[in-house]
């Protein structure tokens, strides 16, 4: 599956990366009353960083034909 | 429309389609059309993850402590974002070993141990036990809700009511009905479920739609938009709680642990694993599911928090469980199709779940806990059963039934106290035991059996000490002291604040207190010794992905005599045959009997029995048959270090060599069929000119009269040239005769069979050779000719025979006195023609010999008589000729008085089943 190791290791780097978005100390930055884009912001932030994490993982897997 | 008949229909309606679904992609399978062979079913069925905790525990979690449901779907997208690690290589090993199960994985890693293998499956079903529970209970529960429609009524708690009036009960046996009709069917080799999967995922996409449904109902039905729901919300400070977390340090590490946890629980859980690993088609598939089932993950938990919000704000506070809100809130505003689909998409939600987990653990409770000890039991004496397919299907069938009890039991006993989410969570706790031994496992090669024991055992009672009892003393069926004081009232062992440690939830403090008794047991008591042999073999093919099988597995040997009716026993006769004629093809060879009793074939035997037995019940069986000397540990050792890899490169090269000797003394044996082939070409040039000769002479010689005589009269020269040009004709006849040998040689000449008028034939074969005749001074006689002969034949051919024996006749007379005499005669069955000459003769030794082709060609042996001429080729045409025609073609002679060529041709060809 994972043909080359920089594949591979960019799907470690993103699990890195998850790992600092979904973590305090990030966390608690946007742990707060009020509100971004019509959402409490740790809401927008856990669910946006969510999908941007998984449209990168997309990314890295659907393109490493080329 | 909700009654209790309509919400019992949908649902046996909906098992139905399922079922037929399920039969329709193993329908499939069996003609070699997977349905599931493709990377978005196969990220579809891994939402097998998204249970009922999922489906209406989410929202009830949202409702009490906000963004809090989340870390479970964010654990299992970081392992997805680890795929290629940990994943990727679990797939590898389990196919290369056949591995049916989270149990047969440890136990296969560590040596093929019975008793790890019978540990992990305790761990898995008792650890597992609370997670059947919370379906049975989120059925159950949302059927009670749905079936008192219009009203909203909760559920009575279950121990309050009569066991034959619990719908619980009822759920249980229906499900269990239906994961035996699902799983249990047939006996695969690789344990693999094609219908399960392609169900699962057709489930998967049920819920998913259900609950996108209900949250597109809520957000924007119910309320202006996801905006609105939270500016709502923000409005009432006792909801407005749930929008931020508590910002204390246990707060953020019990957040990471859910992560961590969650992470491992989608690895470990048996169905998961069984999902991911075990029914995994192709391991490229997973390539789409990385990003694939977080993207399911993500849009199943899209509504989650505002649904929870609205439910909060629509009830008042404790009329109505939150675990719920999925199925209440549609229900409260007269949505009856959608809150029946909400309760089909929950139904879905469980299913999938029990199916699957069941499944997986009947496959372990079987393979890797009562095979064994029956097989132990010597005077059940089952190890000389003749089929024992039937018992293994039987011991699932019944481990499905008693896992889907106890599940129940558990609901009855304890599934009062929690709330969905907790009782799973308690499961993923128990599994998450098995993550040191696994990953530990696929990294590092100094694991051994008693390390893998030791930190499995450890883990699993500190779990059952922290968690599990707990649970119990909670519903009342322990003391409740035993929470508040320890046990034996010993304050250091409070189970929920063990030795004093405070300031955990309970689940951190389980997975404290757990893993790293569990870790330290692992490292610690595997260092104890060096692995020994076979653990080591087993580290290696997991860790380096090297394929040592058939060298290092079997040192002894067994022949297919011995192994195939074993396979038999277990997968059934046709089953095992059909695996071992597929082997023996592998290798080239045409059946089963010629399969070498090597360690290969041993290694092929047991690896097929791992599928259907488990590894470790499967080398105890092969062992029982294989009279193998055990490897040292010395051997293996070697094996495994460098020095041994470079032997087993030159042993490689050595059957290299060998192979290659053995393509040498081919290519020689060809090479001398091609020279042969080459001077037998030679050959026939050589003769094939002889042929074209006579006819050219014949030619050459009227030509040359008419040339040297002009005064020759009108009727002579007509007559010459009419000959010139039969003869020319006759020539390209042969030359295209000769092409035909050429045919006739490869089997594809070509044959025009009319009735032919013999008398005619030879009149027209002696006119063409007059002039050589002539020339010779010889007599031709053709006074012995009976009219009106006929025989089935082709008339070039017969003419060509003809031709061949007057001028071979012609050429062995001698000048002036030479004599050559041509009889027919005809019996009512054949014909028969006789050609005779005053020639030398030929020896009686030589009658056959003039008849091989080439044989004159040759010109070293002198075989026709002591003056040669002539080419041999000739004869052995006519010969053929004669003989496609069902004749014969002889010759009698004495030598010195002249020689008799005969043939005989039957009046009718019959069949002309002598080809060329």
């Amino acid at each position: 599956m994972i043909r080359t190791r920089l594949v591979a290791q960019r799907l470690a780097f993103l699990f890195l990366l998850g790992c600092v978005f979904f973590n305090y100390p990030l966390l608690s930055i946007f742990n707060q009353g009020g509100s971004l884009f019509g959402m409490p912001p740790l809401y927008a932030w856990l669910m946006g960083s969510w999908l941007v994490l998984i449209a990168l993982l997309a990314l890295v897997i659907e393109g490493m034909h080329d | 429309m909700l009654q209790v008949w309509v919400i019992v229909l949908a649902s046996f309606l909906y098992l139905g389609v399922l079922f037929g679904i399920a039969w329709y992609a193993d329908h499939r399978a069996d003609h070699g059309r997977s349905l599931i062979a493709n990377p978005v079913v196969y990220a579809l069925s891994l939402g097998v993850y998204c249970t009922t905790w999922t489906f209406y525990g989410s929202v009830g979690r949202a409702a009490a402590n906000g963004i809090g449901f989340l870390p479970i779907y964010l654990g299992p997208t970081l392992l997805f974002a680890l795929a290629g690690f940990i994943l990727y290589r679990m797939i590898r090993v389990a196919k290369a070993n056949r591995i049916t199960s989270i149990a047969d994985f440890v136990a296969s890693r560590y040596g093929k141990s019975q008793l790890l293998g019978g540990l992990v499956t305790v761990i898995a079903v008792v650890g597992v036990i609370p997670y059947i529970a919370l379906q049975l209970k989120a059925v159950s529960n949302s059927f009670t809700i749905l079936s008192s429609y219009p009203e909203i009524v909760m559920p009575a708690s279950a121990g309050a009511v009569p066991l034959f009036q619990d719908s619980a009960l009822y759920v249980a046996m229906i499900l269990a009905a239906f994961t035996i009709l699902f799983g249990t069917r047939h006996l695969d080799a690789t344990e693999r479920h094609e219908g399960m999967v392609a169900a699962i995922a057709v489930e998967s996409i049920v819920k998913l739609v259900a609950f996108l449904a209900v949250g597109a109902f809520v957000v924007w039905g119910l309320h202006g938009g996801v905006a609105d729901v939270f500016a709502r919300a923000a409005e009432v400070p006792e909801v407005a709680r749930r929008l931020t977390r508590a910002d204390t340090s246990a707060a953020y590490g019990s957040w990471g642990t859910l992560i961590f946890l969650s992470l491992f629980a989608s690895l470990l859980l048996p169905r998961q694993f069984q999902i991911a690993v075990v029914e995994n088609v192709d391991v490229k598939h997973l390539n789409r599911a990385v990003w694939m089932f977080p993207l399911y993950l993500f849009l199943i938990n899209l509504f989650v928090l505002p649904v929870a919000l609205a439910g909060l704000l629509h009830f008042p506070a404790g009329t109505v469980d939150a675990d719920t809100f999925v199925l209440t809130l549609p229900m409260a505003h007269q949505q009856e199709g959608l809150a029946l689909f909400v309760f089909i998409g929950g139904l879905s939600a469980a299913t999938g779940m029990v199916i699957v987990e069941t499944i997986a653990l009947s496959t372990m409770v079987c393979n890797d806990l009562v095979m064994p000890l029956l097989l132990r039991m010597r005077w059940l004496g089952l190890a000389e059963k003749a089929d024992l397919s039937g018992l293994l299907l039987e011991i699932r069938r019944w481990a499905i039934a008693i896992i889907l009890g106890l599940g129940y039991l558990y609901f009855r006993v304890a599934g009062e106290a929690y709330a969905l989410v907790s009782i799973g969570l308690i499961s993923f706790a128990a599994v998450a035991q098995f993550a040191p031994v696994v990953i530990g496992g696929l990294f590092w090669k100094g694991g051994t059996r008693d390390g893998a024991l030791a930190g499995l055992a450890i883990g699993f009672v500190l779990w059952a000490y922290t968690l599990l009892l707990p649970s119990f003393a909670k519903s009342g069926w322990l003391p409740e002291g035993f929470i508040a004081h320890g046990l034996f009232g010993i304050e250091l062992l409070r189970p929920q604040h063990l030795f004093g440690l405070t300031g955990l939830d309970e689940i951190t403090h389980c997975l404290v207190w757990s893993l790293l008794a569990n870790l330290g047991a692992y490292i610690g008591v595997s260092l104890v010794r060096v692995p020994n042999a076979r653990e080591a073999r087993q580290a290696s093919l997991f860790i380096g992905g090297t394929d040592l099988s058939g060298h290092l597995a079997w040192s002894g040997s067994a022949g297919v005599a011995d192994l195939l009716p074993l396979a038999g026993r277990f997968l059934g006769r046709e089953r095992a045959e059909d695996a071992f004629m597929r082997h023996a093809r592998s290798r080239g060879l045409n059946s089963v009997e010629e399969l070498p009793g090597d360690a290969r074939l041993v290694n092929f035997a047991e690896n097929l029995l791992a599928g259907a037995i488990g590894s470790a019940s499967a080398r105890a069986m092969v062992s029982s048959v294989v009279s193998e000397e055990p490897l040292g540990l010395d051997e293996v050792m070697n094996i495994l270090d460098e020095a041994s890899q470079v032997r087993a490169y030159s042993r490689e090269l050595e059957q290299k060599s060998l192979e290659l000797t053995r393509a040498t003394a081919e290519l020689r044996q060809a090479n001398e069929r091609l020279r042969e082939l080459d001077r037998m070409k030679d050959d026939f040039i050589s003769t094939v000119t002889h042929e074209l000769r006579t006819p050219l002479t014949s030619i050459r010689a009227f030509s040359e009269m008419l040339h040297e005589d002009p005064k020759t009269d009108l009727e002579q020269r007509s007559k010459f040239l009419g000959i010139i040009v039969s003869e020319t004709v006759r020539l390209s006849r042969l030359i295209n005769q000769i092409l035909d040998l050429a045919k006739l040689e490869s089997g594809r000449a070509e044959w025009t069979v009319n009735a032919v008028d013999v008398d005619e034939v030879i009149h027209e074969a002696a006119d063409s050779l007059t002039a050589l005749f002539a020339e010779k001074r010889v007599t031709l006689d053709l006074s012995g000719l009976d009219k009106g002969l006929t025989v089935m034949a082709d008339r070039d051919r017969l003419m060509q025979v003809m031709v061949n024996l007057l001028s071979n006749a012609l050429k062995f007379v001698p000048p002036d006195s030479g004599m050559v005499r041509v009889g027919a005669d005809g019996s009512a069955q054949e014909v028969r023609v006789s050609v005779t000459d005053n020639g030398p003769g030929i020896h009686a030794a030589d009658h056959e010999v003039i008849f091989d082709k080439f044989r004159q060609g040759s010109g070293g042996t002198d075989v026709l008589t002591d003056k040669p001429q002539g080419t041999g080729l000739g004869l052995p045409i006519s010969r053929q000729i004669i003989e496609y025609f069902n004749g014969r073609l002889w010759v009698e002679s004495v030598p010195g008085a002249g020689a008799c060529f005969l043939f005989t041709l039957p009046r009718q060809a019959g069949d002309n089943g002598k080809k060329f």
